[in-house]
């Protein structure tokens, strides 16, 4: 155990935070949920893939820089330092990219990583539909083979960032036959494909940030198909294992925002009067620090050849309790200015903290409910009976 | 930046935690507390032979020349099996004090040779705790009065034993008076020896909190799997597989605190405080949870006294009190957060690194 920086690691800090101090947009970027906010998130992607910062794990091939898991931590803690844009192709570059890398072929690699990788093409996640939520193996849209095509027939929904998005990368059943977790097939389908309709849901902050999507004989060709037909349901849940696991919430955010609560609350601190709120903001900031520290600890381990396990449930658990006990926190210290939308006059501090409140209360639902992983937990990592 | 323990701390630990989980098992337990000392002689002796009380001794003086961080583990493993003799206590808090005054007295050289080879024992107080634990079988106490510290043999002081809610643990106030013979150190060094030997006790209680935390998850799945109503493993139903889920988060987000600290506490001393009271505060919500979601889980079996859910369940009821109670460790943390010139921040986890 040395858990000091390696003077690379420092010199390789210096060099993101002198790039991003010179690249970062002075002012917010829109929402990427408005079509302008989506474009200027799309033009940001493009900055950092000019820049090769678009994915530093990724080899060098794909425009990324081959860093280890270390360096990504410390990246992802300058990106949040120096509060740059959220990444809009999120869906692509942490879930389907690391996916595309161990089950592409050769040409799909070289075809869908590399506009990933550019910001060209952006790119929604499409499992969840009416019938299937939490049980997922419950899919009932259809791709039939016929030739060198699947048709495609049926209804996705709660599609994240699908609205303006490129692709949407899928599971289908594939075998019209079978059951549960067998017969499905993982596929990419162009968003603007024949057949295609894409309806906006608006999200609680009114903003078309999911959407449904049907599919009405859409076809796609075979090559389009990652991995081997009836292999969907195992490609999934590798992603879902890198969602939940470690990518998709690096702890800078949840430490940037911890920081941002401390500033908050010193702030207003002769104001309060709820004698807990002091307590809320210390086991906000521990909890982030903890969080932080559980993945350097992960990140180790994976590097000294380790594999990554019901960890992951754990960890999704953690950072969106935590993510929603900060903002209930903050909304606490807001007090009756708490419910003002930003742009109203007697708003003041409230800032992005309302937003951060609604999107907190995501955290336990997306990427598997918090009642799933406590379940996954208690059959796979302590070994209680499923029945 | 490496997060890991070595393959040797992990081999050691192995060894050690082997050991005690074939000979200190839960009736092993039960029967020391016949015992009169409340103590195995025997056992503490095939400790002293494992090499563990020798672990923090420098090499100089007999010992392996270890640190705290090679500890931590071992000290985890006490707790999964509620260890009643004071390893923690003498190897990890005790010796590494002693050490520290070696180099100039004589009297805590030697003792440090005698701790290691096991014809010595040690106990320790401090003003975090009124009362010191094990004193009865100590030859020699380590008191605080003031910002002094203490050696005293046994002989010179009066125990009043106190009984407590564990079985397990037998705590003493001591009465005796201070004079320059026994005493070792004073003023600022004093003081910040005891501060020291705080943290050092906040780590071991902590890890211990973490072994006891993952005991009783383990108790409680096996009895929760065994135990049928309704035609069917209790521990298939949602609620208490939930109960048991929310130990496990709480234990493996307070295990990097408690490495953290451990870390700090053996190649950062000076800033120690932080990282530990972080351990010993999210160890002890763990622990405590532990103990409430198992007995829950196991019904009114355990709230028994056959059971040994309560072997289990009382160390860590008391251990969260010891070396510093939650609040004396929150304030700690408040105080320091609170601080306008604190360094916080996603880049600031392992403190300030620059070139």
């Amino acid at each position: 155990m040395d858990l000091n920086y390696t003077a690379e690691q420092i010199a390789f800090r210096k060099e993101v935070r002198s790039w991003l101090e010179q690249h970062v947009p002075a002012r917010p970027l829109q929402s990427f949920d408005t079509k302008e906010g989506f474009e200027q998130h799309r033009q940001w992607e493009q900055t950092l893939a000019k820049g090769n910062w678009g994915m530093v794990t990724w080899p060098k091939e794909y425009g990324g820089r081959g860093c280890n898991l270390i360096e990504w931590l410390i990246f992802e803690e300058e990106y949040y330092r120096a509060q740059a844009p959220l990444r809009v192709n999120q869906n692509g570059i942490f879930l389907l990219g690391p996916t595309l890398m161990e089950y592409g072929t050769p040409e799909q690699k070289a075809r869908f990583i590399t506009k990933m990788a550019s910001g060209e093409e952006m790119w929604a996640q499409g499992w969840s539909e009416p019938g299937a939520g939490s049980d997922m193996a419950a899919i009932r849209s259809k791709a039939i083979r016929d030739g060198d095509e699947y048709v495609i027939n049926g209804q996705k929904v709660w599609s994240t960032r699908a609205v303006f998005a490129d692709w949407v990368f899928c599971i289908f059943r594939t075998d019209p036959a079978s059951d549960k977790h067998h017969g499905l097939s993982f596929i990419f389908v162009p968003l603007n494909a024949p057949g295609v309709t894409v309806r906006p849901i608006p999200q609680l902050n009114g903003l078309p940030g999911f959407a449904e999507i049907f599919f009405d004989d859409v076809r796609v060709p075979v090559a389009n198909r990652l991995g081997n037909e009836g292999q969907g349901w195992n490609i999934a849940m590798s992603t879902a294992g890198f969602e939940r696991g470690l990518m998709l919430r690096s702890p800078a955010r949840f430490q940037e925002t911890a920081k941002r609560l401390v500033a908050l609350y010193r702030e207003h601190r002769n104001d309060i009067v709820d004698l807990s709120i002091e307590d809320a903001v210390v086991k906000s900031f521990m909890d982030a620090e903890a969080y932080a520290l559980a993945t350097y600890q992960t990140a180790s381990r994976l590097m000294s050849g380790g594999k990554i396990g019901p960890e992951s449930s754990v960890n999704k658990i953690f950072w969106s309790e935590l993510d929603q006990h900060m903002h209930e926190t903050a909304m606490s210290i807001l007090a009756a200015r708490a419910e003002l939308l930003p742009h109203s006059s007697a708003a003041g501090d409230v800032g992005t903290w309302l937003d951060g409140f609604l999107f907190a209360q995501s955290g336990p639902i997306y990427a598997g409910t918090n009642e799933i992983q406590r379940n996954i937990i208690a059959e796979r990592m302590l070994g209680m009976p499923r029945k | 930046m490496d997060f890991t323990f070595t393959d040797d701390q992990l081999l050691f630990c192995k060894s050690v935690q082997e050991f005690l989980q074939q000979e200190v098992t839960p009736a092993a337990v039960r029967k020391s507390w016949e015992l009169d000392t409340g103590r195995s002689d025997e056992r503490w002796q095939q400790l002293v032979n494992l090499g563990v009380t020798a672990m923090l001794v420098p090499e100089q003086f007999g010992g392996l020349g270890m640190n705290e961080l090679d500890f931590v583990l071992l000290a985890q493993a006490c707790g999964q099996v509620a260890l009643p003799e004071p390893l923690v206590e003498t190897a990890l808090v005790a010796t590494p004090l002693l050490a520290t005054l070696a180099q100039r007295d004589s009297r805590c050289a030697s003792l440090l040779e005698k701790i290691a080879t096991g014809e010595r024992k040690i106990a320790i107080g401090h003003a975090a705790n009124n009362l010191v634990c094990d004193a009865h079988v100590a030859d020699f106490l380590l008191l605080p009065s003031g910002n002094q510290i203490h050696l005293v043999p046994r002989d010179q002081v009066k125990l009043v034993a106190q009984a407590s809610v564990d079985p397990s643990r037998r705590l003493f106030a001591v009465e005796w008076s201070a004079n320059d013979e026994t005493c070792l150190v004073s003023g600022p060094e004093g003081v910040a020896l005891l501060a020291a030997t705080l943290n050092r006790g906040a780590l071991g209680a902590a890890a211990q909190l973490i072994g006891l935390a993952e005991a009783m998850v383990q108790m409680t799945v096996k009895y929760t799997s065994d135990r049928h109503q309704f035609g069917k493993p209790i521990g298939s139903n949602q609620a208490l597989k939930h109960h048991m889920a929310n130990c496990a988060v709480k234990i493996e987000f307070a295990k990097p605190t408690l490495y953290r600290a451990a870390y700090t506490v053996s190649k950062r001393p000076v800033h120690a405080d932080f990282a530990v009271s972080h351990a010993k505060v999210a160890a002890g919500e763990a622990a405590l949870l532990a103990a409430k979601n198992s007995i829950q889980s196991h019904g009114a079996m355990g709230y028994t006294w056959e059971c040994d859910l309560h072997i289990f369940m009382k160390r860590a009821w008391a251990l969260d009190k010891f070396w510093g109670h939650a609040g004396f460790h929150k304030s700690r943390l408040h105080q320091w957060l609170m601080n306008p010139n604190a360094k916080i921040g996603a880049d600031k986890t392992f403190g300030e690194q620059v070139a």
